[in-house]
């Protein structure tokens, strides 16, 4: 689908000249602030004399409702407000990897060196280090022809990511000047001569609201792969998909999450931490740095932006998170480089909106939220996907978010309006937790809808049996769960002992397989040979049993040497897998299992 | 702010419930903290909503006699509370006056509210709190900064388990400090609080904040904010490690859901308010360590849960926000075993931080690990064993069914007054696991096996 950029009518930069106009509060309660002003939707005002930060999200008459992203105690009616006739933006550009900002792209790692442990009402200070220069490589030369979006130049923001300089939005025209060297991001790198002149800055900006655009839309093409077992294996993510995990608290959202963010092979990480714990974020903060990305052998946080926005910090900012985390990534997305978002939790994003809703007494729709819910949802969804970017590569953005259902409860609005939207479903089970079963992730309530488009790439790619063996596994652990329920009425020893052995290897699949340990040095990231190899060790060991079925002790096999080599086999080194390695490795799998049915 | 100078205000114009609305006000502001004065004593209330011309008021007490000729005064500040090191050893109201009506010199007035701790200014909670209790310290370690609440119910001793953690993780520590806040309990459970911590010494080191039935459930809003803050002063400015108490976090979320509904707000599930989970938040995060200061706050507030349902909101949102949550069982305590903590539910989400080599011995997730499978198997094979008997169990499935019951009897089941150190503990914990076969520990590291288990 081809999306026309229309971009010129409905986004204003910064560099426009607008007048800002002042105006006067009226109402104060909570985040929610009305005033008398000359104002449009979305409209970024400056409420109060302590000038916090607000939006502009309805009006009625001469008076502007105003969602205010900062602790509101001690405004008066009476104070000032200023609209400064921007819509919220964020700014992109050299310096945003490795940063740490919150939900309006306030940058909390420089606010935390030069203040208070606090973060100080109405502080205004830029998203991006403005003083730092950066080495500018121009790809295009003067006399050029250029259109919005594309290349101009290349920084090689750290040792990991080569940032590109786009031509802004909605410019394009004749390169009347540009050249390499150092510059810091508020400096001109190029001049564009077209209908009108514009000078070209490494940073520019963004609302956060508005889809990024870009040339075409593409489908699908292969998995992003994350090293977790239960989710490469029996229900993965394409890159440029969509999945959800809901799960009731304690289940191992965050850990899956941040697994994800650790070890998936995406190229840019933005890890959204929406309404979630400050201790969490900080594990992230202290962790990542430590950190060894599996591609380039370098810390982690070269490719990762983190947008924190804690449970106890301004609910308004919570609603703008997102946003400013989804818009981040559609930038990375147009310089053709793959981004995953975790989005953790959506549930708090909605919470917000129906907190914000309430105050404006809007008539609620479902357990109190919104009628426009299920619409933000989907809308912010939609701007996962592969494009074909302006600048001609192609990029790709995958969002996994998490859910927080109350009570655990699926059947909750936030759930099913995700679930509508994504075609991976990871469903995070209770009782799995509680047996310590982590991931607990429930391997018959989950779902994948691209398997279709993966199964051919892994098949290519990885081994020709995978698909087949996915689709196994999935038989026997279904099965599992059928013949589990006549174990219970009637006990394991009235079942004919084929049906004995399946429950056995089922359990082995379960113990050996799909449980990772996420804190374990070689377990916590599995390339996807290693999968493989275990998974085909565990049906290995289950035809060989077959054909010695007539006289199989179970016991016996449980504490065999073989068996006990397969649930060992998660902790083996991943080097012992490699190309290399491998032949060695499956010999030693055949002998293993020949030794135990001799 | 700029001082500004206010006349009192004869207009309340109209009283519902814990709200009071004062029309024809001036430059009121949101948050801010008024006085009302009637007949026979004054009383203390907070600005909801201000509009030009008129306030909606919140009465931390009864509003009983008051009427539309009360006066209204507005302090220009918001809630604030008076900060000293002389604060130890005192008690104080729900709103932070002192019990006995005395007064300390302060130089520290801080707002209750407080701000939101900057994420990048916090340091990760890493430091083992040892509270004596094997099911807490071997399976849901707490550490320093770390909020752990305990999911009660009704008729559950979370009061006893509360007064042992106090004591025990207070033994032999320096700098250390509890911050105490009752919020709607009983004279009866704040009584047994205060004698354990006279008895142990504790009160030295211990600042009270009790809001009981008796007192104005409205007031509830404001002790956990005042006791927060206090904590924040002792560890931020102080450095002390401080553990604070909070107590019954169901009755707040009851007072939250009496102003919501004077105020006809749209409910949320079961009445209670759309922003609880903000609300709730906005006092569980305020623990933690931050950088500069070598100080911590660690909580446990204490909740019960209505009908011992985990999925009410008030446990359901809790656990939302805190780093985990110890779970009190009903059957449990029936059958004897005290603290009744069920080691399924419960949880430390910042566990594997404070544990292993350095912290408390190498083995300690492996022990871990092991006992929760362990037992989770158990009570699996105990559901069945209901159903089709145990003749039909294999002779590993009858040693797991044993393991389960002695686990039960020595391992959870210690007592209010037995301190065991983590080394006891995890050596009992092997115990326990080596009446298995070696080959079902999964879970554990051979070599740890080899190390620790004594045949």
């Amino acid at each position: 689908m081809a999306k026309k950029s229309t971009s010129k009518k409905t986004i204003r930069k910064n560099t426009s000249n607008k007048k800002q106009s002042s105006g006067k509060i009226t109402r104060v309660a909570g985040p929610v602030v009305e005033a008398k002003l000359a104002a449009a939707i979305n409209d970024l005002v400056r409420v109060g004399n302590s000038k916090l930060l607000g939006e502009v999200i309805q009006i009625e008459g001469d008076i502007a409702t105003i969602q205010v992203y900062e602790d509101t105690t001690g405004i008066s009616p009476g104070e000032p407000i200023i609209n400064t006739k921007q819509a919220l933006s964020v700014t992109l550009g050299p310096g945003l990897l490795g940063g740490v900002f919150d939900g309006t792209q306030r940058p909390l790692n420089v606010i935390a060196e030069n203040h208070d442990i606090f973060i100080p009402r109405g502080i205004d200070i830029p998203s991006l280090d403005e003083k730092k220069r950066w080495k500018f490589n121009a790809t295009v030369s003067k006399g050029d022809k250029v259109t919005e979006g594309q290349i101009l130049g290349t920084v090689k923001e750290n040792p990991v990511i080569t940032h590109k300089i786009l031509v802004p939005i909605g410019v394009s025209g004749k390169v009347t000047k540009i050249e390499s060297g150092e510059f810091n991001i508020t400096e001109t790198i190029a001049t564009i001569t077209g209908d009108k002149t514009t000078q070209v800055k490494m940073a520019q900006t963004w609302p956060v609201r508005v889809p990024r655009p870009y040339k075409e839309r593409i489908g699908v093409q292969k998995p992003l792969v994350s090293g977790q077992r239960v989710i490469d294996f029996t229900s993965p993510i394409a890159k440029g998909g969509v999945a959800a995990i809901p799960g009731p608290f304690g289940s191992g959202k965050t850990v899956t999450q941040q697994q994800f963010a650790k070890w998936c092979d995406a190229d840019i990480i933005i890890y959204v931490g929406c309404g979630e714990r400050g201790n969490e974020m900080t594990e992230v903060l202290e962790e990542f740095p430590h950190l060894k990305d599996p591609k380039s052998g370098k810390a982690l946080m070269n490719r990762t932006i983190l947008i924190a926005n804690t449970s106890n910090m301004p609910v308004a900012a919570r609603e703008s998170c997102v946003y400013t985390g989804i818009t981040i990534a559609e930038y990375f997305r147009d310089q053709g480089y793959s981004v995953a978002l975790m989005a953790d939790s959506t549930s708090r994003w909605a919470e917000a909106m129906r907190e914000i809703s309430g105050r404006l007494e809007e008539m609620p729709g479902e357990e109190g939220y919104p009628a426009y819910l299920a619409k933000r949802l989907a809308e912010f969804y939609e701007r996962a996907g592969v494009v074909k970017s302006f600048s001609g590569k192609e990029g790709s953005i995958s969002v996994i978010g998490a859910v927080s259902p109350p009570g655990g409860d699926f059947s909750e609005p936030v759930t099913q309006n995700t679930l509508r939207i994504s075609k991976c479903f990871w469903a995070l089970d209770a009782k799995l937790a509680d047996k310590r079963h982590f991931p607990a992730i429930n391997w018959l309530r989950s779902y994948s809808l691209y398997t279709p488009i993966t199964d051919i790439w892994y098949d290519a790619n990885i081994g020709k049996e995978w698909s087949d063996l996915r689709k196994k596994t999935q038989n026997m652990l279904q099965q599992e769960s059928e013949l589990q329920e006549i174990v219970q009425l009637v006990g394991i020893d009235s079942l004919p002992i084929e049906q004995q052995l399946l429950l056995f290897i089922a359990r082995m699949i379960r113990e050996d397989f799909l449980q990772q340990n996420a804190f374990h040095d070689e377990d916590t990231f599995c390339p996807l040979a290693k999968q493989l190899e275990m998974i085909r060790a565990i049906f290995r060991f289950y035809n060989v049993a077959l054909e010695h079925v007539a006289k199989l002790d179970l016991e016996k096999l449980r504490q065999s040497s073989a068996a006990d080599f397969i649930a060992q086999m998660k902790y083996e080194s991943n080097e012992n897998f490699t190309e290399a390695n491998l032949k060695k490795m499956q010999a030693k799998i055949k002998s293993e299992i020949a030794k135990t049915f001799k | 702010m700029t001082s500004r100078l206010e006349p009192w205000y004869k207009k309340a114009s109209s009283l519902k419930g814990p709200l009071l609305v004062v029309e024809n006000v001036k430059r009121v502001s949101y948050g801010e903290i008024c006085k009302i004065k009637c007949k026979d004593r004054e009383l203390l209330g907070q600005v909801l909503e201000a509009s030009s011309d008129k306030a909606v008021v919140q009465l931390f007490e009864s509003s009983r006699s008051l009427d539309l000729n009360s006066q209204v005064q507005f302090t220009t500040k918001p809630a604030e509370i008076a900060l000293s090191k002389k604060m130890l050893g005192k008690a104080f109201d729900g709103m932070g006056r002192p019990k006995d009506g005395s007064s300390y010199a302060a130089k520290v007035f801080r707002d209750v509210n407080g701000s939101a701790i900057n994420p990048a200014a916090r340091r990760k909670p890493s430091d083992f709190i040892q509270t004596g209790i094997s099911t807490i310290d071997c399976m849901n370690t707490l550490v320093r900064g770390q909020k752990l609440p305990i999911f009660s119910a009704s008729g559950l001793p979370h009061n006893e388990l509360a007064a042992q953690i106090v004591r025990q993780a207070s033994a032999g520590g320096e700098d250390f400090v509890v911050v105490f806040a009752a919020m709607g309990i009983t004279y009866e459970e704040a009584k047994f609080f205060m004698d354990d911590f006279k008895k142990t010494g504790a009160l030295e080191n211990a600042v009270v904040f009790l809001n009981l039935a008796s007192d104005p459930s409205v007031e509830r809003i404001i002790t956990p904010r005042v006791a927060l803050t206090t904590a924040e002063y002792f560890a931020f400015d102080l450095g002390m490690h401080v553990l604070v108490v909070l107590t019954d976090f169901t009755n707040y979320c009851e007072a939250l859901r009496e102003i919501s509904a004077a105020r006809s707000e749209v409910p949320g599930r079961r009445g209670y308010p759309g922003y609880m989970y903000t609300d709730l938040a906005s006092n569980y995060e305020r623990a933690g360590m931050v950088a500069g200061s070598k100080g911590s706050v660690t909580q446990i507030p204490i909740l019960s849960m209505p009908a011992g349902d985990i999925t009410h909101p008030v446990p359901d949102l809790t656990g939302y926000i805190t780093e985990g949550q110890i779970v009190l069982d009903g059957s449990l305590h029936k059958r004897g075993f005290a603290p009744p903590i069920n080691p399924l539910p419960s949880l430390s989400r910042l566990m594997n931080a404070g544990i292993g080599k350095g912290n408390t011995r190498e083995d300690h997730s492996s022990v871990s690990d092991s006992l929760y499978a362990a037992y989770a198997r158990a009570l699996e094979l105990r559901q069945l064993v209901s159903v089709v008997g145990e003749s039909s169990l294999s002779d590993t499935d009858k040693l797991f069914m044993r393991f389960g019951e002695s686990f039960e009897e020595k391992f959870i089941s210690q007592g209010f007054s037995e301190n065991r150190s983590i080394k006891d503990t995890l050596d009992l914990g092997w115990k326990l696991l080596s009446t298995l076969p070696k080959s079902e520990l999964k879970k554990a590291k051979k070599a740890f096996i080899e190390k620790y288990m004594k045949k």
